[in-house]
């Protein structure tokens, strides 16, 4: 097996277009994923340029964290109880205020560590659609009865309680968290909150227009447990672009009107406001992936054209193992190369999106080195398959073209969103292009309203599922042609 | 007399090239099969571009017509035959011509089969889908014509690569990779920009029927884009064809 290990890295090193192309294929996937990097500039929901920084919420995650506040200090332990009358809210669009209350508007109590954007929280609220819920810090959420209306939250020593109830005495717990860094004094209250709502427009080959608007909720709460004096504060940056007169609260013989607008959630590309991701930095890998396609296939199709096959099978009658080691051969050299090319592409792309001002959704390092790796092990094991189909069809423009069309175009078509959400998601679980989920850097919240389509960069397979889709429809075209290779005459 | 032989000459070499039929078949056949199942999905009332969702096939039918084009070049380069056609027709530019004409002439009536099947299929599936609409026709005639100028455009990348993988992945990397990047680019400006230089998405822009004024290319402008990277990726494939040894 060496010997052929070797006879095939000989043959591959020794044809100077083919290590020319190999060069070509990093360049390729460096500089293609260079072109187009904006600047940073999105329409808020009021359609001025929001700023281009995000809050981080206490793991590091990208949040929006906007809501109003009616607040007072807690030193110790304490808790707070409070009924809430009712929910409702209204559209603000094109200067047009429609009523209507968005399914994540959020109206209920609150202990948080300070008033500032980002620091750690536990919430027990009520929503507009998708009924009571527990949340702390961002992406913890927990589910609730569909209808409960009392709401309680509980902090003894570290440890907060959240609880709702079917009328003020009989409690349910729901969850106990504890805050980020334990801090003794916090802040506890009311708060209402209310996202924007996004209308998808579909436009053919590559647009989606999303418009929308702010969204303004009112949250009506009686028999709040405790007694005042209290502050109220809107939690925003001033980049959120709410009028400031639209929130707000007033208090009459303890019934508590408040008005909030914003969001308390992680971030989600395609959402309401956005950011960049690592993912951005890797287009260039179209094309580094044709090159590697038409190499890999050359690899083969070159020795049937000039008769060197025979000379091959001469030397080594063993033609399976002439199969396997050429894959391992144009495998590993194409995973070297995507690893040098990704590991290039990515810290280089996220300074220039950092340079333009771009606010890069900040990933784990085990993410970062996945999506790297990853990126390296599809174009391998899409090198292994176009070997496999070449060797099977035995004609180069039907094997480059077949590779091609599998693996780019169902990528091509469900990024266009001319087809309906499923069909595209179909699309990129059975076809070699669901390998692409391992480029994925993003997270889907289901308590986050958002598209999670393959057009915001969601796939419906997760990343080493989908890789594992691509692996094999790989193993299947090189089982075929080792089976086809040794009986068929050379 | 000269221009009879060569025609003669090409069209007998193209048709005795193994695949050819079948990659002629194939171009209308998977264009006319994604077309018909993407037809399935169109629910209407309907907000989307029913005529441009429909020809969706297109863009696979074009992988197919690449081929012909690409092949009819590059195999005489692989056998060696083209010493023995040079020998034979010392006009270089006429064989390219010849050569050109034939294999566009193929394409576009395989793609007028393959367009005419799904769009008639098309119309027993969605009844509110007119064919006898101006813009309808246009979408349903240029994406006829946007293949064959793909079939061009492929002719003069296998003319100037001469080698049949390398040729293919250029011309259709050349193709797909436009769209690629405008789809996930996030400068909106830069968007525009690929989707009016880039041959596949401004060609394609002949498919379109609803919101013209806000394409960013019109559909005739697009289409001649596109026409103009055939030209210009024909006369490069000729100037090199004239100088180079063959």
């Amino acid at each position: 097996m060496i010997d052929v290990l070797r006879a095939e890295w000989t043959k591959f090193r020794s044809v100077r277009g083919w290590v020319l192309g190999a060069v070509a294929v990093v360049l390729l996937t460096v500089l293609v994923g260079l072109i187009g990097r904006s600047e940073c500039s999105y329409p808020g929901p009021d359609g001025r340029d929001t700023a281009c920084t995000l809050p981080l919420g206490p793991d590091g995650t990208a949040v929006t964290d906007s809501f109003y506040f009616v607040h007072q200090p807690l030193t110790g332990d304490g808790a707070i109880t409070a009924h809430v009358a009712s929910l409702t809210g209204e559209l603000h669009a094109h200067g047009d205020t429609t009523p209507q209350t968005v399914p994540w508007a959020k109206a209920g109590v609150m202990i948080k560590e300070t008033t500032s954007q980002g620091s750690s929280y536990a919430a027990v609220l009520v929503t507009g659609g998708h009924g009571v819920r527990m949340q702390h810090d961002f992406t913890g959420d927990t589910a609730g009865s569909a209808t409960g209306r009392w709401l309680r939250l509980e902090r003894k020593g570290k440890n907060i309680t959240g609880y709702e109830g079917s009328d003020g005495s009989h409690w349910t717990p729901l969850g106990t968290v504890t805050l980020h860094g334990s801090p003794t004094t916090v802040q506890i209250g009311l708060f209402v909150t209310s996202p924007p709502y996004t209308e998808i427009k579909k436009e053919s080959l590559g647009g989606v227009i999303a418009t929308g608007g702010a969204t303004v909720s009112t949250g009506t709460f009686d028999n709040v447990s405790r007694n005042g004096p209290w502050n109220g504060t809107s939690v925003t940056s001033a980049a959120d672009g709410i009028p400031s007169d639209a929130v707000g609260y007033t208090e009459q013989n303890g019934t508590f009107v408040v008005r909030g607008t914003g969001d308390i959630a992680p971030v989600v590309p395609g959402g309401p406001s956005a950011g960049a991701t690592i993912t951005q930095t890797l287009t260039g890998t179209f094309a580094g992936l044709i090159g590697v396609i038409v190499l890999a296939t050359l690899f083969i199709t070159a020795e049937y054209r000039r008769g060197l096959i025979r000379l091959t099978f001469t030397a080594s009658p063993h033609r399976g193992r002439v199969l396997v080691a050429k894959a391992l051969v144009i495998g590993a050299v194409t995973f070297v190369g995507g690893l040098i090319a990704a590991g290039i592409a990515v810290p280089i792309g996220k300074k220039i999106l950092k340079d333009n001002g771009n606010f890069v959704l900040p990933v784990s390092m085990l993410t970062e080195i996945r999506v790297i790796v990853g990126t390296a092990a599809l174009l391998a094991v899409s090198a292994v398959l176009a070997l496999g189909i070449a060797a099977t069809v035995r004609r180069s423009a039907s094997a480059v073209t077949a590779v091609i069309v599998a693996i780019v175009l169902p990528y091509l078509i469900a990024l266009a969103p001319v087809l309906p959400l499923g069909v595209s998601q179909w699309l990129l679980r059975l076809t070699p292009a669901a390998a692409f989920s391992i480029q994925q850097s993003i997270q889907a919240y289901p308590q986050v309203a958002n598209e999670y389509a393959p057009y915001n960069g969601y796939f419906p397979l997760p990343p080493l599922g989908g890789f594992a889709v691509l692996c094999l429809y790989a193993v299947a075209a090189l089982g075929l042609a080792v089976v086809l290779v040794r009986r068929r005459d050379a | 007399m000269m221009l009879r032989a060569t025609f003669r000459a090409e069209w007998t070499k193209l048709w005795t090239l193994p695949g050819t039929i079948w990659q002629l078949l194939s171009i209308a056949v998977l264009t006319g099969l994604v077309d018909v199942g993407v037809a399935a999905t169109v629910h209407c009332p309907c907000e989307q571009d029913v005529p441009k969702t429909v020809l969706t096939g297109v863009l696979l039918g074009q992988a197919a017509a690449a081929i012909v084009a690409v092949v009819f070049v590059s195999n005489e380069y692989s056998t060696g035959l083209v010493q023995l056609t040079l020998t034979a027709m010392p006009r270089r530019w006429l064989v390219l011509v010849a050569k050109a004409a034939i294999v566009t002439g193929l394409v576009l009536a395989a793609a007028a089969a393959g367009v005419a099947g799904s769009m008639i299929a098309a119309r027993l599936m969605i009844p509110s889908l007119s064919l006898d609409d101006g813009a309808v026709l246009r979408a349903a005639g240029g994406s006829v014509l946007y293949l064959g100028l793909v079939a061009l455009l492929a002719l003069g990348a296998a003319t100037m690569i001469r080698d049949t993988a390398v040729a293919i992945g250029a011309a259709l990397g050349l193709l797909y990779l436009f769209p690629m990047l405008a789809a996930l680019a996030t400068d909106p400006h830069w968007q525009r920009r690929l989707e009016q230089i880039g041959p596949m998405p401004a060609g394609l822009a002949i498919q379109a029927t609803q919101q013209l004024k806000s394409l960013p290319i019109g559909p005739w402008p697009g289409l001649g884009v596109l026409a103009a990277w055939a030209f210009g990726s024909l006369m490069l494939g000729l100037l090199l064809f004239e100088w180079r040894d063959a």
